[in-house]
């Protein structure tokens, strides 16, 4: 690692003509490129990185405990403030877990909406990343044009709900509402110009030399180290490990639908880079594929009108853009609320893998590589 | 006495309004080239599609509050962005707009000055603008600046030694070091320079991106790193020097690319007859659109490429471009001995 052969030229270094002490950087919480209000403290020899802490809570705000005062269906409002760019697949995540607690059927079609829903919130999701990753490395024209679509996105999960940010989209044994009629026309319609501009972004980044320069061979990391790390979703997979929640231990529908999960070879910030972009093309397939299937039929499953799972405890852990985020619930079988809730978050797992990616590196791939592991800092304080 | 103090005053009165205004609209150029690439409008609310948005900048600029840091080095603080605006401006001296023109029954150049030592002029004084730069990152005591600044040295001292080669090769060419005998040596061969130098036109105009910390070398105010670069600690009028400058400094590499590899006041193709219909177009006109099309390059390109990282670059200058300009400046020698 570069990192240790600097300090391995120092050691051998009889008496330094110059003072040379580590410069220590703090980067954020009010940097341009921490996606939030995340704070990194840098130790820094000249411009390479020897050593980074990472410094989250700033956006803490109890998620998890107030969860334990609020009845069943009001967490779901919680859940939206999580990942607040992936709302969606945080209500799937949690609503998902209460019916595995509760063993309630939900219908074949509210399954499919919730699948095309979270596909579509995967592709918003994807868009941002790609929008700020590209910033990041300098390249802005990508992050307006990545913008523009999920502009789209965010109009077509409006005309669904109402809310363009934090859906609340989703219930307990179901979902609240039907889709509007022409909506199904408008997804489809959204598939292909996706398909296009995708051709777009790749154009200006896949075999863009400056852009392969900055991400080849940045934050390597194998596909064991990345599993020791904890690392999870697309991080993962640009490691070369195969692992997707939604192949796994398929829930909503996915079982019903063809799609590759995409892997990296080399782990680095590219490969991390292909694969998302590679996902977009694999989300747009399963939502094509759900809107030609749609079954008919009620959208809601047969749920008491008071939410009361009996006694016990579950986890229940889905895809998000991000990753796997798990949800860990108990109840006590005897209150409206649960007794204890516990997320996995996947932003969480990735940020902390962070300090292991940027040892040796610039200062300038440590923004590189806040934007390859995609972050959300609501997701990673709650 | 007219002829000598008058109207060389006059063209300096007259030129440093028209850079300063110039400087101020390719802001606005800008905001506005980026913002059709990127699908937006850009500047629309001030005047009629935001043309008055540059006079808008200044007032917000000047009367907003000058911030000395704490512990910053007042006096060194203060000079800095002077020392980066004035080389930019005083550049201007020597490119030559245009021949001499009849303006009220007197020949009068379209040059402030032409010195028989006019591209060493313009190498020495482009290059004193590394100090405001250096100075200003050190005085400001604060870390990013600092690790910007020393990135924006290590830089503009990289590329100069490749620019400065590249310009050896075309003075081999054309015989002198004068800016306006190099537009006439070009005349002469009834050729512009890009033909016969092609190679060192590329390094030429990467290394100007390079020096004037443009995309994709704009790392030393690279904000998703440095947040505001060298300048961070800076506002108000100071800071808008900085910015100034940077903006002075892409004019003056687009106008000094244009003398020495467009022909500058040339009309295309200096040697076929045929056009020469096309003289009709003030000589002037010609060197400011071929000076605004460097300029859209610039632009164009910061809109479309990433960044390079600051390694990359370092590599980038001395092991590619460097040695290519030494090459060129060989094989142009060789073949002007041997020709």
């Amino acid at each position: 690692m570069p990192g240790d052969e600097v300090s391995a030229m120092k050691a051998d270094l009889p008496s330094p003509m110059f003072d040379t002490t580590e410069m220590v950087l703090n980067m954020g919480p009010q940097h341009p490129s921490t996606h939030g209000v995340l704070r990194i403290v840098l130790k820094l020899d000249g411009e390479r990185v020897v050593d980074a802490d990472v410094v989250v809570g700033y956006l803490h705000r109890g998620i998890e405990k107030l969860s334990e005062n609020r009845d069943w269906t009001q967490i779901i409002l919680l859940t939206d403030r999580m990942d607040y760019v992936a709302a969606a697949s945080t209500n799937l995540g949690y609503c998902e877990t209460v019916e595995k607690l509760m063993s309630v059927e939900v219908p074949r079609r509210a399954r499919y909406i919730r699948t095309i829903l979270n596909e579509l919130q995967r592709v918003a999701s994807h868009c941002l990343w790609l929008g700020t990753h590209a910033m990041d490395i300098g390249a802005m024209t990508v992050f307006l044009y990545a913008f523009r679509e999920r502009e789209l996105i965010l109009d077509l999960f409006e005309e669904y709900c109402g809310a363009r940010l934090t859906y609340n989209s989703m219930r307990v044994g179901g979902l609240p509402l039907d889709i509007p009629p022409g909506w199904d026309r408008k997804v489809n319609e959204f598939c292909d110009i996706m398909d296009s501009k995708l051709t777009e972004y790749e154009t200006l980044l896949t075999h863009n030399r400056i852009w392969l320069e900055r991400t080849k061979d940045v934050g390597v990391i194998d596909g064991p180290e990345a599993i020791a790390l904890g690392l999870c979703g697309p991080t993962l997979r640009g490691s070369g490990v195969g692992r997707d929640v939604r192949k796994d231990e398929p829930y909503a529908a996915y079982d019903e639908f063809d799609f590759d999960v995409p892997i990296g070879t080399r782990g680095d910030t590219y490969d991390r880079y292909l694969v998302r972009i590679e996902e977009f093309r694999q989300s747009l397939r399963i939502i094509r594929q759900a809107m030609d299937g749609l079954p008919e039929g009620p959208i809601v499953g047969k749920v008491p009108r008071l939410i009361k799972p009996p006694a016990g405890e579950t986890y229940h852990a889905v895809e998000s853009p991000k990753g796997e985020i798990g949800f860990f619930i108990a109840s006590d079988g005897r209150s409206t609320n649960p007794y204890r809730f516990r997320v996995r978050a996947p932003s969480f797992c990735n940020l902390q893998g962070l300090p292991r990616l940027v040892r040796g590196h610039l200062v300038a791939d440590v923004v590189a590589l806040i934007g390859s592991i995609d972050i959300v800092l609501g997701e990673v304080d709650r | 006495m007219v002829d000598t103090i008058v109207i060389p005053l006059l063209k300096i009165a007259i030129l440093l309004n028209a850079v300063l205004v110039a400087v101020s609209y390719l802001v606005l150029l800008e905001r506005k080239v980026i913002a059709f690439v990127q699908s937006r409008l850009g500047p629309m609310r001030v005047g009629p599609h935001g043309v008055l948005q540059p006079i808008a900048d200044a007032v917000k600029l000047m009367t907003k509050e000058d911030i000395t840091p704490a512990r910053a080095d007042r006096w060194v603080f203060t000079a800095a962005p002077i020392m980066v605006m004035v080389p930019a401006l005083i550049v201007f001296a020597v490119i030559p707009f245009g021949p001499e023109v009849e303006l009220f029954g007197r020949s009068v150049p379209l040059y402030i000055t032409d010195i028989n030592i006019g591209l060493l002029y313009i190498v020495s004084v482009a290059s004193l603008g590394v100090y405001g730069i250096i100075l200003g990152g050190w005085a400001s005591n604060s870390k990013y600046p600092l690790l910007s600044s020393l990135r924006a040295s290590a830089q503009l001292i990289s590329y100069e030694v490749a620019v400065t080669m590249t310009l050896v090769s075309l003075v081999l060419m054309a015989g002198t070091l004068s800016m306006v005998g190099i537009v006439e040596s070009q005349r002469d061969a009834g050729l512009w320079f890009v033909f016969a130098q092609p190679v060192a036109f590329a390094i030429f105009f990467i290394g100007g991106l390079a020096e004037t910390n443009r995309a994709p070398f704009d790392m030393p105010e690279a904000e998703q790193e440095l947040t505001g670069g060298f300048h961070t600690e800076y506002s108000g009028m100071r800071f808008a020097l900085f910015f100034l400058a940077e903006y002075a400094n892409m004019i003056v590499i687009s106008s000094v690319a244009t003398t020495l590899f467009l022909g500058g006041w040339l009309r295309p193709f200096p040697g076929v007859e045929g056009l020469a219909f096309l003289d009709l177009i003030p000589a002037w006109i010609w060197f400011v659109l071929k000076t605004f099309v460097f300029l859209y390059v610039f632009l164009w390109i910061r809109a479309t490429l990433p960044r390079y990282r600051y390694d990359q670059l370092m590599r980038l200058g001395w092991k590619v471009l460097i040695p290519i300009a030494i090459g060129n400046v060989i094989v142009t020698g060789v073949a002007k001995v041997l020709l």
